[in-house]
């Protein structure tokens, strides 16, 4: 288990290369818990493996992007261009991007 | 127990006779005594012509006409447009074109459509549109209804001639 | 990127899809015997009506129902007290996530408060609609009534009346000290937007305004509820989800889904509000207490005052560019209605906002804020609608004077596979150039436009196509034909679109499907029919259905042929070994025969959602200047649906978005008076348009095949209502000179603006009055 991931900055959005683990996009209004922080590079193959990562790294984070064992009311989560209905429990892979995003339907 | 007055009409060709009271639309005689639901409720006053029937040829809003009005008028819904298992042309060409999503406003459009046809054999588009104003259609945007009622048009015309 | 999605199979040619087969429901529809709920009559049946509160905002005092109870023919009076206990019960329902129990519950019958006017509060069951109406007339409801407030922005002052005062702003988790109206803060932001602007050569930034608008389907709100003696609850009703009004009902009132059984009539528009329950609950209650079945259904003017319009909104947005087209930053502050109760459409707002290009420094600030209206519901691609009002018709302002072409300007940021929205996520192959393309190369774009007042608009548009399970099964008769049984609700047509996808997996024809719409015992779990993703996601339950048959009637071929199954070939519909061949109607008609199982298949799927539709709009228009009237004298409107599977009714979908759209640009808003109480609720002074008002809405399909759908089957029913009020605003200014930043652009205030009385006056908040 990764340790001491890599904490990237947002400043250089289009010169991010491919890496071998996934990074966690946070969102604007958690980035005062990210130090500013708007990208982390962290190892899991899930989502919930790589919140708890965060979690590590930026204690508060976990309880604004959860409620127990779900996603927290509210929020959605988008794996690369997908919007997974599987929450926590959405597999990742290598070089995903894992976004969190509001919840919505449509008409 | 209000009094009921007691009303005879031709409907769909049919003699028929019904009672009702003072308060009753056609539209409610129609639907939950006769057991007509063809035409539906879409407003109750008058601004939407999902309720439209003929009365006496003339496109009516059923829901704004009293029960006791239809005595001795004739009456043409939906259900008379088929004839002995044949769709009418109009039903056809709405069917080929696609006129229809929900079908709610559609008993509406075809009774009122019929009128026009019956009056104006080759309406122009204007035409249809100016005497279909009376129907409201949410899911089409009409372009398939206007063009149904053109190629209805085209046909009952060929088959006249 | 992920290729876990990647189903498209890629096929050159189609022999089922792309043809216009006459809907399987059609002859029901046009002989005017299809069941909609209000045509449901069953015996003993008793008819609801329900009390609602003349006041926008007030507290429930006391309720007094025993002069009602004594009117001749009544059988059941029920308030907010027959609810079970509510508090603190939230239900996690599909994709909306959790859903706040005892808002919903008071949303169909108050608890304590009214909200809006037209809120409901009591409800009677007689045995006719007259007598409940003279029952509901004698019902005493005793009001304090509470300052109130219906424009967003007064809403969220400090000073303004409190709707929950226990609610605090929800920002991503974090909840403000105080209470307030606005329920929830959203922000998202790309890029660095400070540096961003500072490399503009031109920075436009407007205000704009929109006005409530209803879904409008022409079938009011109706159901039919039987609270039967074995505790099982049996419900007819117009509805979008089955599952999911099961799951609503049974949570209101506190039972367990399998208690409750909904059978989903044909229904009469939805377009997104009739998803959330309002009728259901209320009659299982009276139903309960009568012991009798009971029927409710809507007046027009409960469907206005009484359901969910879309929100109104105040938008602030601001874009700069170089010189040479290029968008360099954006941002946005966007307020939106979210009405009586928490759940609105801020979030898909700010996320389609700027969702048409590749910005690549953006701040997008919304707030979902609580006020006296109705609860919003979604309506066609909710949130995306105001948003593209604001953003492209600044896009048009700055090619408008950078000297640029609009559709050209809009080539050169347009989104891609690659780029990246600003709420973060990447989008996959999408089809945004190819529609902005075939924009320029149509012949509406190419011919010219001459005349005085006369001006020609275009736009562009995005929304999502959502996920979730759909379940389908089907059995094979002896002459061949297939009975499908699926769960979508069908609102526009997609039980044919779902068959002609079987058909095409099986080698048959779509005649040779019976489609029909399952009811909540006989189909597996369907999510509702909405988000754009029945042809989609349930399109994809047919396929997978499609080759599960496929593999029983190999085994009965194989039976047949006395050989070993893998060694059956089928090809288009012909099963094939060693020379020998046998059709599907063949193989069909031998199973009884031979003594074979019966052939029954099955299959569910609960697709991710993956992709989305960009659609682009052009309008001509001429204003007429002494009456502020717009006349709509072309309009093309152009969308990718990846593959059109019944091109007649993906062109129906694009026509009627757009008249929609149209009505919601020019004439549709809920007016309030000073008491915020709507004065127009009814279709005579709520003035949608009549076939009279549009021309034909011609078409174009672009197919950009959707990578994660075996047939390439983008969703393309809510994006056709987000372009159009931009791309008339669009033209108007091109015809007038006037850029209108208030919808709705009605004949009373574009003469205004014409006539330049509002420059001096200052803009008038749409129909609304401030506090």
């Amino acid at each position: 288990m990764v340790r001491n991931p890599v904490v990237r900055d947002l400043r250089e959005p289009k010169h991010i290369p491919v890496i071998p683990v996934p990074t966690v996009f946070i969102p604007a209004q958690m980035r005062n818990l990210t130090r500013g922080v708007a990208q982390v590079v962290v190892a899991g193959d899930t989502v919930a493996a790589v919140v708890d990562e965060l979690e590590a790294q930026f204690p508060g984070i976990r309880q604004r992007l959860c409620h127990g064992d779900s996603l927290a009311p509210g929020l959605q989560v988008s794996v690369d261009s997908t919007v997974t209905l599987r929450g926590l429990r959405s597999k990742l892979q290598p070089g995903s991007e894992v976004h969190f995003l509001p919840a919505f339907g449509g008409g | 127990m209000s009094k009921k007055h007691h009303v005879t009409t031709s409907l769909n060709g049919q003699e028929t006779e019904f009672l009702c009271e003072s308060r009753q639309s056609l539209l409610e005689i129609l639907r939950d005594q006769l057991r007509l639901t063809g035409a539906k409720e879409g407003c109750n006053n008058g601004n939407c012509g999902a309720c439209t029937v003929l009365m006496n040829g003339v496109p009516v809003n059923s829901c704004i006409v009293l029960a006791v009005e239809a005595n001795g008028a004739a009456l043409e819904t939906v259900e008379g447009l088929a004839c002995l298992g044949h769709l009418h042309p109009l039903q056809q060409c709405f069917l080929e074109g696609a006129a229809l999503q929900c079908g709610i406003c559609t008993p509406g459009f075809l009774v009122t459509a019929k009128a026009l046809l019956d009056k104006n054999p080759s309406p122009s588009e204007h035409d249809i549109r100016f005497n279909l104003a009376n129907n409201l259609c949410r899911c089409t945007g009409y372009d398939k209804i206007v063009k149904a009622v053109q190629a209805a048009a085209k046909e009952l015309q060929a088959t006249q001639k | 990127m992920t290729t876990q999605n990647e189903l498209y199979l890629g096929k050159p040619s189609y022999s089922v899809l792309g043809r216009r087969p006459v809907r399987h429901d059609g002859a029901d529809k046009v002989t005017g015997k299809a069941l909609y709920t209000a045509d449901v009559n069953l015996p003993n049946m008793a008819h609801g009506k329900i009390v609602r509160s003349p006041h926008a905002h007030a507290r429930i005092k006391s309720i007094v129902v025993s002069e009602a109870l004594k009117v001749p023919g009544v059988f059941a009076v029920v308030t907010g007290k027959d609810w079970p206990d509510l508090k603190d019960k939230v239900a996690v329902m599909g994709e909306a996530g959790t859903v706040n129990l005892m808002h919903l519950g008071a949303n169909c019958l108050a608890i304590d408060k009214v909200l809006y006017k037209g809120h409901a509060v009591a409800a009677v069951a007689a045995v006719n609609a007259h007598v409940a109406e003279e029952a509901a007339r004698r019902i005493r409801v005793d009001y304090q009534v509470l300052p109130s407030v219906t424009w967003v922005l007064d809403a969220m002052k400090d000073d303004a009346p409190l709707l929950h005062p226990d609610l605090h702003t929800d920002s991503m988790g974090k909840k403000a000290d105080k209470p307030s109206n606005v329920a929830v803060h959203l922000q998202f932001e790309k890029g660095n937007i400070a540096d961003g602007f500072k490399l503009a050569d031109l920075v436009v930034e407007r205000e704009f305004r929109t006005a409530s608008v209803h879904q409008g389907y022409i079938e009011p709100h109706a159901v039919v509820a039987m609270w039967n003696e074995d505790n099982r609850l049996k419900i007819w009703t117009a509805t979008q989800g089955a599952f999911n009004c099961r799951q609503q009902t049974a949570e209101l009132l506190q039972i367990s889904i399998s208690q409750v059984l909904v059978v989903p009539c044909e229904i009469g528009g939805g377009f997104g509000g009739k998803i959330a329950v309002y009728l259901e609950p209320v009659a299982a209650l009276l139903s309960r207490q009568c012991g009798r079945p009971v029927k409710m259904v809507m007046q027009r003017n409960e469907v206005f005052e009484g359901t969910g319009p879309t929100p109104g909104s105040f938008i602030r947005l601001k874009l700069g560019a170089k010189n040479d087209g290029t968008l360099v930053a954006g941002e946005a502050w966007l307020a939106y209605d979210c009405g009586a109760f928490p759940g609105g459409m801020i979030g898909p707002g700010c996320m389609c906002v700027f969702s048409c290009y590749d910005l690549p420094n953006a701040r997008v600030n919304g707030y979902d804020v609580l006020n006296n209206k109705p609860k919003t519901q979604a309506y066609r691609a909710p949130g995306s609608t105001q948003a593209a009002f604001a953003c492209e018709q600044i896009v048009d302002e700055l090619a408008l004077k950078l000297g640029i072409d609009p559709i050209e300007f809009r080539l050169r940021n347009a989104a891609k596979e690659g780029t990246r929205r600003v709420d973060g996520p990447v989008y996959p192959r999408v089809g945004l150039v190819e529609c902005l393309r075939a924009a320029q190369n149509s012949d509406h774009w190419k011919s010219p436009l001459t005349g005085k007042n006369r001006g020609r608009g275009v736009a562009s548009g995005f929304w999502f196509n959502i996920g979730g399970a759909s379940s389908c099964s089907a059995s094979v008769n002896d002459d061949g034909i297939v009975n499908l049984v699926e769960g979508s609700t069908d609102i526009g047509g997609t039980r044919t679109s779902i068959a002609m996808q079987l058909a095409e997996t099986l080698g048959i024809s779509a005649e040779d499907v019976r489609p029909q719409v399952g009811d909540t015992d006989s189909v597996g779990y369907t999510f509702l029919t909405g988000g754009s993703r029945v042809t989609f996601a349930t399109g994809l339950a047919a396929y997978k259905l499609g080759l599960d048959l496929q593999e029983q009637m190999k085994q009965r071929a194989a039976a047949i042929w006395e050989c070993d199954p893998a060694a059956v070939q089928v090809l288009n519909g012909v099963y094939n070994h060693l020379g020998r061949s046998l059709t599907f109607k063949q193989i069909a008609a031998k199973i009884a025969e031979h003594k074979l199982d019966p052939v029954m298949g099955q299959a569910s799927v609960t697709p991710e959602g993956s992709t989305n539709s960009f659609g682009v709009h052009i309008a001509d228009v001429q204003v007429d200047p002494e009456t502020g009237k717009t006349t709509i004298l072309r309009y093309t409107a152009i969308q990718d649906a990846g593959k059109a599977v019944h091109p007649s009714y993906v062109e129906g979908q694009m026509q009627g978005g757009a008249v929609q759209g149209i009505g919601w640009a020019l004439n549709e808003e809920y007016f309030f008076d000073a008491k915020d109480q709507m004065r127009n609720a009814s279709f005579l002074d709520y003035r949608m348009p009549t076939c009279l008002d549009v021309p034909m809405i011609e078409t174009i399909i672009v197919e950009v095949p959707n990578p994660s759908h075996p047939f390439g089957v983008r969703g393309v029913g809510e994006t056709p209502i987000v372009p159009p009020p931009a791309t008339i605003a669009n033209a108007i200014q091109r015809a007038t000179g006037v850029r209108m930043s208030e919808l709705p652009i009605s004949p009373a205030r574009l003469w205004k603006a014409l006539a330049g009385q509002a420059e001096e006056d200052g803009p008038e908040p749409c129909g609304e009055r401030s506090s």
